[in-house]
């Protein structure tokens, strides 16, 4: 079996006396869907964040790619961040009110240096494309999308950066069940067309069942049963 | 054999603006039954709870009739258990006192005596040590006991009808169980009815006992919710259950309704759903179906025979955007 993608080795999230995950270890392959289930409160976001980096972990080794993550400074986990992108669960709260969906596309391009202005149009239009929006809606804002158009954006953004990772944090709880279908439909193509590598949190176990790889059911901060 | 009902409603139109959001909305709410009111965001289901509580926001305008109107006897005859727990109590007061200023709002019992309710309400939903924590102050009571004293407080004056507005959206599955039960159980004891708003289908098995589906403001289908579940005859409601992941077939595509529900105002002549319905034909285009009797509920589709059973193959197809 070749290197996962990711390896996580004995994560400790800790907020202040709080310890919110003791001792977590797992690892993800690339194409690989692993699902962290667990009730409220259970340290499946604080996992998320400290896979991301946005959130230092107090001790263990997070192993991204290869490289050991937790040694390394803001400086050299910079080049590095946009190969592992989360995705939200509030899809209004995570794209700015005052941006167009276009722009806020285009922001991890122009932020990471890799915008031409001949061809950074087209590669927007192209990413909205492919998360099933249509590319007039790139001149709205997100108030004026649905939950679940709006979740596209989210992803679209995402994908910009060219991840092999991406972090799932609760991506369709607050989506109706309609619209939350057609969202993993549009996660699980991405995932077979670009091999992404997901870690899916999620709340809701018949999403999980249907959705994951595997499962690791956590409790309250407790590493649980790996399943799948 | 059908009972008379606790409250009829007929003809109801809720309009912001000279938009329609409730669009001739009539059903029936019989005593002591669970009745359902499902459907995705912005399908009206809100709003007729709220109107059947006197509690429709600023701006919006209604028709129709509500007979009897028990939002006259709002806190004694209907009660509403909100989505969100905390913002339901005050933080201000301690737990016990709003209850009992519940039950003295409607009854003119003594302080003394109201204060004994409210302490044996909390015991009955299972607050441990109810006479101390009636002196506590809701931020030192966890998520599940606030849940727990408004579920305690809607059926304190033992009501006709209570209207839960998604008390459960927040909750993971097993929480939302707990959480039903113990509505049931509460209301049950009172003999009260309960009118139960969630866009949740899952949560109408085994927590309703008929299930009433909205679409576009209208009613799409009405009947026993285990009829309804286990077959549906309306186009809309058998895309929403197949779009549950816990029916769907093994595979990773999941049937799904393709677009999104139509905004208010923004409706085509026809069925509402014809846009997104696989099954649309002429008809469904020119005039907007009105219920009718089939399979022992009501059901508001042109084409309704035309569905199969299980109809998810109709809906596997469907999995594209948005």
């Amino acid at each position: 079996m070749s290197d996962p993608l990711l390896d996580v080795r004995d994560l400790v999230v800790r907020y202040g006396p709080v310890t919110a995950v003791d001792g977590l270890s797992f690892s993800l392959a690339a194409g690989e869907t692993l699902a962290l289930n667990g009730p409220s409160g259970c340290g499946k976001s604080s996992t998320a964040l400290a896979v991301l980096q946005l959130r230092r972990p107090a001790g263990g080794e997070v192993h991204f790619e290869g490289r050991e993550l937790t040694s390394l400074p803001e400086r050299e986990l910079r080049p590095l961040r946009p190969r592992m992108q989360p995705v939200f669960q509030d899809p209004y709260g995570s794209l700015s009110p005052r941006h167009r969906i276009r722009d806020a596309v285009a922001e991890p391009l122009k932020v990471q240096g890799r915008w031409h202005p001949a061809d950074g149009p087209a590669r927007v239009t192209e990413l909205l494309d492919r998360v099933g929006l249509d590319p007039a809606y790139g001149d709205r804002r997100p108030h004026e999308l649905s939950g679940g158009q709006c979740q596209r954006a989210g992803i679209a953004r995402a994908l910009a950066s060219e991840p092999r990772l991406l972090v799932l944090d609760e991506p369709v709880s607050s989506l109706d069940p309609s619209v939350r279908a057609g969202v993993l439909n549009l996660l699980a193509d991405l995932q077979d067309d670009l091999g992404l590598g997901y870690l899916f949190i999620c709340h809701d176990r018949a999403v999980v069942r249907h959705f994951a790889d595997r499962v690791i059911e956590m409790r309250e901060g407790r590493f649980g049963v790996t399943s799948g | 054999m059908e009972s008379e009902p606790l409250l009829s409603v007929r003809e109801l139109r809720i309009a912001f603006d000279g938009v329609e959001a409730v669009r001739g909305l009539s059903f029936d709410v019989r005593p002591r039954e669970a009745l359902a009111i499902v459907g995705e965001s912005g399908a009206g289901k809100s709003l007729t709870a709220r109107a059947l509580l006197g509690m429709l926001p600023r701006g919006a305008t209604s028709s129709g009739t509500i007979t009897p109107d028990l939002s006259a006897h709002r806190g004694r005859r209907i009660s509403l258990v909100p989505q969100d727990a905390l913002s339901a109590l005050s933080p201000v007061h301690p737990v016990g006192d709003q209850l009992a200023a519940a039950v003295r709002s409607v009854s003119g019992v003594s302080r003394r005596e109201a204060r004994a309710r409210a302490v044996a309400a909390l015991d009955r939903v299972g607050i441990p040590d109810a006479a101390r924590r009636a002196r506590a102050y809701p931020h030192e009571y966890s998520g599940g006991m606030r849940q727990r004293a408004v579920i305690a407080m809607a059926t304190i004056n033992e009501p006709d009808l209570v209207v839960a507005d998604e008390p459960t959206t927040a909750l993971d599955e097993e929480r939302r169980d707990q959480v039903l039960r113990l509505l049931a159980e509460q209301r049950e004891a009172v003999g009260a009815a309960l009118v139960l708003v969630t866009h949740d289908m899952d949560a109408v098995a085994g927590h309703a006992d008929r299930v009433l589906v909205m679409y576009a403001g209208r009613l799409t289908e009405l009947g026993a919710a285990d009829e309804v579940l286990a077959r549906p005859r309306a186009p809309y409601t058998a895309g929403l259950l197949a779009s549950l992941p816990q029916h769907a077939p093994p595979g990773r595509r999941l049937p799904a309704l393709r677009g999104t529900p139509p905004a208010p105002g923004t409706l085509l002549p026809g069925c509402a759903f014809a846009p997104r319905c696989p099954l649309a034909a002429d008809p469904c285009h020119t005039a907007e179906p009105e219920p009718r009797p089939v399979a022992g509920r009501l059901v508001a589709c042109h084409r309704w025979d035309e569905l199969p059973h299980p109809a998810t193959e109709l809906f596997l197809k469907e999995g594209q955007p948005a």
